[in-house]
């Protein structure tokens, strides 16, 4: 339990007590505990979970934390709240966690799995619910459709005590500012959670009827595969991630200089769209550009990207192409729309003396413009055999003097502020040469020697 | 998938089949009217709004209309309706799937993305086999005799569904349509029943019991999960062509660094696709092989000066054997099969000491090697072949890449 806040663990604290004096009801002598339903539930919760354990079941990713809520929301359908709170509680215990601590997580997830499916039971208890389920004494018909109403709204309270908790939680633990911790949290959950209420609401019809158990875990199963296909796409995403640092790769095979260079400019191009306040779907796209910005060397030949010495203005003119064939490379990979511009015109300069096509101002796309300062940025900070990388302040200087003639002040601005708020790790920013090649002295290819017009980079050695 | 011009008899046996029961349904349903109209019609528009969802389908997809088919199954498998016994026979049934799908299909032919024939029949058909095996013993009052109301109906229920899936799957092998056994082809499709499948049934089955106890408002709260279902399989099979299209760039990097000529890889994944259907590789092995020769010539990015006209074929052994490894290195980066990876790596290596896809790799690398552009010396490059069957290529291999060649088995693929 180290490394938690004081506020964090008297949270947690908190949870727990709640939770245990919501449970303790159920085991008082009169209380008609269904412990059979509850054992029940409580073990299928438990198998549930174990995919995301066990590596042989699940594979490396969990089923998300989806998997389960229409379970647990059948469970507050069917039980009363002190029994309600039990079911989450093994499952949750045994469930596996992305990060440390994971003791502290775990005992939290329980707590707050078992308070919100409490919560959800109280409800539908309050609203009449368990009468409109139908055969509990003497077959009666469940009411429909009447019975949807207090399943949406146990479905509604079970995503708001969700959110809440969940909320409270980043608050004291991630240390989350208030404004931000509840953004978007019950917004976006209330649609699966009512989804989830409507598959829950009908295995606990199921359940009571003359058919039995059985035939309401089948409700499940399209909820379960719907999870377990949500899994998929997320490491089938994750391999496509692979796929595009393999592209890097492919550069880096050829010219030893770009090693880790890429995906530090995507790092600082994503450093510069949180400071912006893009959207997420934007962010990633545009650290993709920055990752993927110079893919186009693989076009250039070895030869040139390899050489010691001055360039030819032959030579030049064919590393210039860089930006077109890295557009042409990727041309093929529809999600990239917008991450393609940037590629193409990550050499724009603002007034318009840049390649490839000497665009000027707000005629160059605001991702390219984004990824021309993290790359400057980064070509100035890290190390290379020719010369010592420089400090983040000198190199930060060095932009805000070319803004406005080279780089978009807003961007500069913002990766400042970035900088200034979560710091720069330089620990990556080493040469490692290729494969037995040593670094010998040389020139990067893509700085323009002095006196040949502006410089490609800023802060060359002079 | 080529598709050949004139049906087998398989096919057209089975598109007779499922014309003759339709048309005896509904001749059927016509002369004596339909019994409780008010569950023929929300089944009917179930079925209908579930094709009708057909809209936004990938192409290939397995299932394209899951809440059509539960909806169907379900209609099939239903008994009694609110705690009341229902009297619909299979005639019925066929007559509303039908019915509904006629209907659905109008907005699809109009814009020319229907259903096929096939698949409009292998529908019908399976919903007709679940019907017979389940409303004759219900009316009967058999079921009720032997599994009561209970659980053990619901066991029954769901060993119906099985049945249905088997015959289902018997059915689509049967119209694959591919020139492939019918042993191999049962066996990918059974395979493929993992899919949403198993979703698509439990739903019929849980809706057949659902309307049993509640009555017709089970459908739309059962239909609510299974659409979410198909949303989630449409966004993965989005994602996982955007793979593809990564790594068919990745594999064109060589094209335009001038390493290789124009459309090589995938000229080479399209033909070696081909030779593996022709040897009778399963669908997953396939899929390695295709990414296979798309990858195989990644490792020339490591030469500091292109290979004449991107033939690794004319080098040293010891060279190319150097590319193979360097390639096989960057694919494992890519978090694709590690099979693939190994694929890449052999493919510089004597036929013996070679899995079978990086036998095909390597055959058909060196044919659109020594073919250069166009077909025109493809006769003397399958001679070359030949020659090299003592140690290179894999005399099966090769002969397999001569039929494919010789048939013009070759759809082009648009290069990704």
């Amino acid at each position: 339990m180290r490394g938690i806040s004081g506020a964090a663990r008297a949270l947690i604290l908190c949870a727990v007590l709640c939770a245990v004096g919501c449970a303790l009801p159920a085991l008082s002598p009169g209380a008609h505990t269904p412990w059979g339903t509850l054992g029940l539930l409580a073990a299928l919760h438990l198998v549930c979970e174990l995919p995301g354990r066990c590596r042989l079941l699940g594979g490396p990713e969990p089923a998300g934390s989806g998997s389960f809520f229409p379970l647990l929301l059948a469970a507050a359908f069917l039980l009363p709240p002190s029994a309600a709170v039990l079911v989450a509680v093994p499952g949750a215990l045994v469930g596996r966690v992305e990060r440390r601590p994971a003791a502290a997580r775990r005992i939290w997830r329980a707590a707050q799995l078992a308070l919100t499916a409490g919560a959800a039971s109280w409800t539908h208890g309050f609203l009449g619910g368990p009468v409109t389920l139908g055969g509990v004494a003497g077959d009666t018909l469940p009411d429909f459709p009447y019975a949807l109403v207090p399943a949406c709204a146990t479905a509604l309270v079970f995503s708001l005590v969700l959110a809440a908790l969940d909320g409270a939680i980043l608050v004291t633990a991630e240390r989350v500012a208030l404004g931000h911790a509840w953004r978007g949290l019950p917004a976006r959950s209330v649609g699966p959670h009512l989804v989830h209420a409507l598959a829950g609401l009908m295995m606990a019809v199921l359940w009571r009827s003359s058919y039995g158990p059985l035939s309401a875990l089948v409700v499940l199963l399209p909820m379960y595969i719907s999870c377990w296909v949500f899994a998929q796409y997320h490491r089938r995403h994750a391999a496509h991630r692979n796929t595009i640092r393999a592209l890097v790769q492919a550069v880096d095979i050829k010219d030893g200089y770009t090693r880790g260079h890429s995906e530090r400019v995507g790092r600082a191009s994503e450093l510069i769209a949180r400071e912006l306040g893009m959207e997420e779907s934007r962010m990633e796209a545009l650290r993709f550009a920055g990752i993927l910005h110079d893919v186009g060397k693989l076009g250039v030949p070895t030869r040139v990207l390899r050489k010691d010495g001055p360039l030819t203005p032959e030579e030049r003119r064919v590393i210039e192409l860089h930006p077109e064939y890295g557009h042409e490379i990727v041309r093929g990979i529809g999600f990239l729309d917008e991450a393609r511009a940037a590629i193409l015109h990550h050499h724009e300069r603002l007034d318009g003396s840049g390649y490839p096509y000497g665009l000027a101002g707000d005629r160059i796309p605001e991702f390219a413009r984004v990824v021309a300062v993290a790359d400057a940025f980064d070509a100035m900070t890290s190390t290379r055999s020719y010369r010592p990388g420089r400090p983040v302040p000198a190199a930060v200087e060095e932009l805000r003097r070319c803004a406005g003639s080279q780089f978009d002040p807003r961007m500069v601005g913002a990766l400042a502020c970035a900088l200034d708020r979560h710091g720069w790790s330089a620990a990556a920013n080493t040469v490692t040469s290729d494969e037995g090649r040593t670094g010998l002295p040389r020139q990067r290819a893509d700085v323009r020697p002095p006196a040949t017009g502006p410089a490609d980079r800023p802060g060359r050695p002079r | 998938m080529t598709r050949p011009v004139h049906p087998p008899p398989a096919v057209l046996a089975i598109r007779g089949a499922a014309l003759v029961v339709a048309v005896v349904a509904l001749a059927h349903t016509l002369w004596n009217g339909v019994v409780e109209p008010g569950h023929a019609l929300a089944f009917g528009i179930l079925v209908a709004v579930g094709e009708l969802a057909r809209w936004g389908a990938l192409p290939g997809e397995r299932e394209p209309a899951p809440l059509g088919a539960a909806g169907a199954l379900a209609y099939a498998l239903l008994g009694r309706s609110g705690g009341q016994d229902t009297a619909h026979g299979v005639l019925q049934v066929v007559t509303v799937v039908v019915a509904a799908q006629l209907l659905a299909s109008v907005p699809h032919v109009a814009r020319g993305s229907g259903p096929g024939p096939d698949q409009a029949a292998r529908r019908v058909l399976a919903v007709a086999f679940a019907a017979l095996c389940f409303q004759p013993l219900h009316h009967s009052g058999r079921s009720e005799r032997w599994f009561g109301e209970g659980p053990h109906f619901a066991l029954f229920l769901f060993l119906l569904l099985v049945l249905t899936a088997l015959c289902d799957a018997v059915l689509a092998a049967a119209t694959a349509g591919t020139a492939r056994p019918f042993g191999p082809r049962l066996r990918d499709e059974l395979r493929a029943l993992s899919g949403i499948g198993p979703a698509v049934g439990a739903t019929g089955a849980v809706m057949a019991l659902g309307v049993a106890v509640v009555g017709l408002w089970a459908l739309p709260v059962l239909c609510v999960p299974l659409l979410l279902t198909q949303v989630s399989f449409r966004r993965y099979a989005a994602v996982r062509t955007t793979y593809r299209q990564t790594i068919a760039s990745l594999a064109r990097s060589t094209e335009i660094a001038g390493y290789t000529p124009h459309g090589h890889a995938r000229r080479v994944a399209d033909l070696a696709t081909a030779v593996g259907r022709e040897l009778g590789l399963p669908g997953p092995e396939l899929t390695v092989l295709e990414y296979a020769a798309l990858m195989h010539d990644i490792g020339q990015l490591s030469l500091v000066d292109p290979v004449a006209d991107g033939a690794t074929t004319a080098l040293a052994a010891a060279e190319q054997r150097r590319i193979a490894l360097l390639g096989g290195a960057v694919v494992r980066l890519t978090g694709v099969d590690p099979a693939v990876a190994v694929v890449v790596e052999q493919q510089a290596d004597p036929y013996r000491d070679q899995q079978t896809s990086a036998r095909i790799v390597r055959a058909v690398n060196a044919y659109d090697d020594l073919c250069g552009e166009g077909v025109k010396g493809s006769l003397r490059a399958l001679e070359q072949l030949r020659l090299g069957t003592g140690h290179d290529y894999q005399p099966q291999v090769v002969e397999a890449l001569a039929r494919v060649l010789a048939r013009g088995g070759l759809t082009r693929a648009g290069a990704g």
